[in-house]
């Protein structure tokens, strides 16, 4: 699972209001290289949440990011490999997403989110 | 056993190892997924800039869609309930992000973030209410203003369209049924398109192919309304049978005792028990 898809995943219990960011508990990770697209990375920066990403690539032990992220920076080609890296090329293959609200865990194994809902949390 | 595949099992359960390996393996199938994810792509209506997009592939199997487009280099989400499909996408290496969850529970995903969806043979199997908490209802909230979804399925009959369409209609989307080949009943294809928020010009429904390249949206949407018609006279209810509670009556039996009688069988005499009520016995 990319960085990219767990800004996008958010916790869809029944009753949660805020089921996002979903807490990022790694156990292994790995790096899988991706080629740089400028345009597409300009598309998704608006509709990345960037606090949420930069606390998940701390997680997976990259520290590169910026605190604080604005559209100017995109013209930076250092910024952007930094924030391609971090959204496309860092993976996680095991490990556990944790609903911020009700504490569920949501498995991950061999990089596929388990996101399945027991019957009473629909 | 049903010939179609959601009469037999829900598909956590159909789509098991073998399922998955024989469905991926069939080159006839990797070729209609090609061709239909290329035609939801371009029903889709994504601007034609060459800036990849970010799309979300719902009921992605083993991530044959998702190949048609990585090739375009989209960069997609894909969702299955099935893990042994998944895990047959795992082994091909497919460049999407895979998840496993039910599209039936609504869509774990933030609202606003999606360029596009596009699911490729998946929505009839919402249809089977196989648990009772399976609701055959569409959720995609998450799509962006002015985004596309569109769904290729195989409906059973008119009545579960309809009943698609409806519930979609419901959930606040715009947009109808698109049918390619509608004359034909092997290529014939049904597309759902839905688009969010309020329709503008550029959330006008595409046209329907045909054989002879040649659109003809509204020449389908006739055809579907005679076709309606026809199935509504098939269900013409049978006639009722007379159920008299008294049953037939002397008159019938001593009739009927006659004719075999001329016929040659051996009748017992009318007598004056013939054809009385038994005594009410517990």
């Amino acid at each position: 699972m990319r960085l990219l898809t767990h800004n996008m995943l958010s916790s869809n219990i029944k009753g949660v209001t805020n089921g996002f960011p979903l807490r990022l508990q790694v156990e292994k990770s790995v790096e899988k290289e991706v080629d740089l697209n400028p345009d597409f990375l300009k598309n998704i920066f608006p509709k990345i949440e960037w606090k949420a990403l930069v606390d998940a690539s701390r997680a997976l032990g990259y520290p590169e990011l910026p605190d604080e992220a604005e559209p100017s920076m995109l013209d930076s080609h250092d910024f952007l490999k930094k924030f391609h890296h971090a959204l496309l090329e860092l993976h996680v293959e095991e490990g556990a997403l944790i609903c911020p609200e009700t504490g569920r865990n949501f498995p991950i194994s061999k990089g596929i989110p388990n996101m399945l809902l027991h019957e009473d949390e629909v | 056993m049903p010939s179609r595949p959601e009469l037999r099992a829900p598909p956590e359960f159909f789509y098991n190892e073998e399922e998955a390996r024989k469905y991926t393996t069939s080159s006839r199938i990797i070729e209609i997924q090609g061709k239909l994810t290329e035609r939801a792509l371009e029903l889709l209506a994504l601007p034609d800039d060459g800036v990849p997009r970010f799309l979300l592939d719902i009921g992605c199997g083993s991530g044959l869609s998702g190949e048609t487009l990585s090739e375009k280099e989209h960069h997609w989400i894909g969702l299955d309930i099935s893990k042994s499909m998944l895990d047959v996408a795992l082994e091909r290496e497919v460049d999407g992000d895979l998840l496993l969850a039910d599209m039936g529970q609504g869509l774990a995903l933030r609202p606003g973030v999606i360029d596009g969806a596009i699911s490729i043979s998946a929505i009839q199997w919402l249809c089977n209410a196989d648990k009772s908490s399976n609701e055959p209802r569409l959720r995609l909230k998450c799509l962006t203003r002015g985004a596309r979804a569109v769904l290729q399925l195989y409906p059973e009959n008119e009545a579960q369209l309809e009943m698609i369409t409806a519930s979609a209609m419901r959930s606040g989307f715009a947009g109808g049924v698109v049918v390619d080949f509608p004359h034909s009943t092997r290529a014939k294809k049904y597309f759902l398109v839905l688009t969010c928020g309020p329709p503008s010009l550029s959330s006008a429904l595409p046209k329907a192919k045909t054989e002879d390249g040649e659109s003809c949206s509204d020449d389908s949407d006739s055809d579907e309304e005679n076709k309606t018609v026809s199935i509504s006279d098939r269900r013409r209810p049978r006639k009722k049978q007379k159920v008299n509670k008294k049953g037939k009556g002397r008159e019938w039996v001593v009739k009927k005792k006659e004719q075999m009688r001329k016929k040659g069988h051996s009748v017992p005499p009318d007598t004056k028990y013939t054809a009385r009520k038994r005594k009410a016995h517990f």
